[in-house]
């Protein structure tokens, strides 16, 4: 019999309990939807943090001191890089370069009134287009500028928590190079959202020149900030920016935790696409199982016309596949819906934070063509598995028994 | 020449502890063209021979032989090519695939000899016309009657020109007019082709058309007599 034909006979038998076999489609296609979302909820996290990350805290590329040593804030002149501006602006000229600016990063107490909060100074260059995040994301008042010796922009939360607006003034004291302590009052020019709120509960900015000035380490900054025309030529810069008393760390090196936090997930996900995918096996299983114990008659004639086990076996397993099909079908559709639905609206998840990861308070789903056939092809496959059973159990019947009734 | 035998053939059933003997050592020869019944009351090993003459079942000890061919060791596979090439079949309950029109039934057993389409389509659209079923070719089972149903599975067993058809009780679920035309149109194919017809049958209305009468009793044959046929 030609596949033509087979797939006909299939066809027609799949139509015979239309409840049964558009329940069996269903399960697939609810189970692959739920896979769907999962994979897009978990490639969307992990891709929004990686690029807050980037975008927010490491930059494509980030130069620092030979001496540099993370989760160490040291603003000892021999820890900070000298002459930033000018290193900037040589880094600028190459080619694959978008933005390079200096920052300078202090730790400090804010106080106001008889609350007080330990925060970070980031003192940055007000007119660079490293800024536009911070830029986009003004809630209230004006960014900094350069000039500016009292001023500073605070996340929206910090300024919850404390209860801070436009104008108010703040005391903030702060570590400088030589070990002494330094205070100020400054005045919130502004707040910001970045909607990350590991990023909005901690952060003030300050223009570059009074941080240094009010931190007492003059002409230095913490780090060089680079943004890349594109992101993967980061190992290629780095490698041309290299040299004996500066550091250069990619993002992929910055970033490692989020990597290995997704790898994580992934072999975590695995246990959970087995679980979702075993549950949808069963019931086709159960379906095809049924399909066999019902028609065993069947199977009898059509082994007694001549059709071998190989032939029996490939009838099932085509009903399995024609199940399969509207099952991937079923879960692209229901699966499409509901990414689609995650990807515009996101999932809430407020302030979910990890050290060093800069989540947003919403994960937005987002699915690639990549993980989507990976799915597909895993859903048809294991649907196909499912069948072995119920089809070897049809092939293996002998006639006689598969005919008893037929006789005496 | 010889179609089919069954040499010293036993067939014993085990259900749990218990034996059941179906046959107890048989020997039946079966030249070609021959129009034999095999009669007897229930249990008395019709069927079972008749399974074992179709391949469909092995026996306990002794041999099958299909076309001078021993089948006894055949595997599945040897025993599945020889019943597509050499046996009809016609079962009592009126087996046609749910799903295939009468056209297609008749086509299966030759799609599975693998028979080309133009071919195919004139040897379905002959043997539907021998059976009188041409204007129901494209009708469902459900939507025939027992009668023409069991025609169609006639002609379904006929379609590879067999040399051999083994009918279990043809007629047994027939009314008289419909058994009467069923056993006419095999009775006219086996004179007109000569092809070779083994009922097992306890319907006296069949015993009349048979050529020569098998009588089995509690698994052993008991008579063997030349009949006149209708």
């Amino acid at each position: 019999m030609n596949l033509a034909q087979t797939f006909k006979l299939a066809y027609r038998n799949i139509w015979r309990n239309k409840t049964r076999s558009w329940l069996s489609v269903l399960a697939v296609g609810i189970g692959m939807a739920l896979l769907l979302l999962m994979v897009s909820v978990l490639e969307g996290e992990m891709r929004g943090a990686l690029d807050n990350t980037i975008r927010l805290q490491s930059g494509h590329l980030q130069i620092r001191p030979a001496a540099y040593a993370e989760n160490k804030i040291s603003l000892k002149w021999d820890d900070l890089i000298d002459n930033p501006t000018e290193v900037a602006e040589k880094i600028k000229s190459i080619p694959q370069v978008a933005i390079a600016t200096p920052r300078l990063i202090a730790s400090a107490i804010l106080s106001v009134k008889d609350q007080s909060k330990g925060v970070q100074i980031l003192g940055i260059d007000p007119a660079s287009a490293a800024n536009q995040p911070f830029r986009q994301g003004m809630l209230a008042g004006n960014f900094i500028t350069a000039d500016d010796r009292e001023g500073i922009l605070i996340g929206n939360l910090l300024a919850e928590k404390l209860n801070l607006k436009t104008g108010d003034q703040v005391n903030l004291l702060a570590a400088t190079s030589n070990g002494d302590m330094n205070q100020q009052i400054f005045t919130v020019r502004g707040v910001f959202t970045t909607r990350t709120p590991g990023y909005d509960e901690n952060t003030i900015f300050m223009p570059l020149a009074k941080a240094q000035a009010f931190t007492v380490t003059e002409n230095h900054a913490s780090l060089i900030f680079i943004m890349l025309q594109n992101a993967d030529q980061a190992e290629a810069v780095a490698q041309a920016l290299k040299s004996n008393n500066l550091k250069v760390l990619t993002w992929r090196e910055q970033n490692m935790f989020i990597t290995q936090f997704e790898d994580y997930a992934n072999a975590f996900f695995v246990v959970l696409y087995l679980i979702v995918l075993g549950i949808t096996a069963t019931v086709v299983t159960n379906t095809l199982v049924m399909a066999v114990f019902e028609r065993t008659r069947e199977i009898g004639i059509l082994s007694a016309i001549g059709m071998k086990g190989s032939g029996i076996m490939a009838q099932f397993l085509t009903e399995a596949a024609l199940l399969a099909t509207g099952g991937v079908i079923a879960g692209l559709i229901l699966g499409g819906a509901l990414v689609a639905y995650y990807t515009i609206n996101g999932i809430y998840i407020g302030d979910y934070g990890i050290t060093g990861v800069l989540f947003e308070d919403r994960i937005y789903a987002h699915l690639t063509v990549q993980n989507t056939l990976n799915l597909a092809v895993v859903t048809y496959l294991v649907t196909l598995v499912a069948s072995l059973y119920p089809a070897r159990l049809a092939a293996r019947l002998e006639p006689v028994e598969a005919l008893h009734g037929l006789g005496e | 020449m010889e179609v089919a035998k069954v040499s010293n053939v036993t067939r014993v059933y085990k259900i749990g502890e218990i034996e059941t003997q179906a046959l107890r050592g048989v020997n039946l020869s079966i030249q070609s063209g021959e129009f034999t019944a095999l009669v007897g009351p229930s249990g008395s090993g019709k069927t079972t021979l008749l399974q074992l003459f179709g391949l469909l079942d092995q026996p306990t000890s002794g041999n099958v032989y299909i076309n001078g061919k021993d089948a006894t060791a055949f595997n599945r596979n040897q025993r599945a090519d020889l019943r597509k090439s050499s046996i009809g079949f016609v079962f009592q309950f009126f087996a046609l695939i749910p799903t295939l029109t009468a056209y297609e039934n008749v086509e299966m057993p030759l799609l599975l000899n693998g028979m080309n389409p133009v071919e195919r389509k004139r040897r379905v659209n002959e043997m539907l016309e021998a059976v009188g079923l041409e204007n129901r070719a494209q009708h469902r089972p459900d939507q025939l009657s027992g009668g023409q149903q069991q025609r169609a599975a006639v002609a379904r067993a006929l379609a590879t020109n067999p040399k051999l058809i083994l009918a279990d009780e043809p007629t047994a679920n027939l009314d008289t007019e419909n058994g009467k035309q069923v056993m006419d149109i095999m009775q006219k194919l086996n004179q007109e082709t000569g092809v070779t017809f083994i009922f097992a049958t306890h319907d006296p209305r069949v015993f009349g058309y048979a050529k020569r009468i098998v009588t089995l009793q509690d698994g052993l044959i008991t008579q063997d007599n030349q009949a006149h046929g209708k």
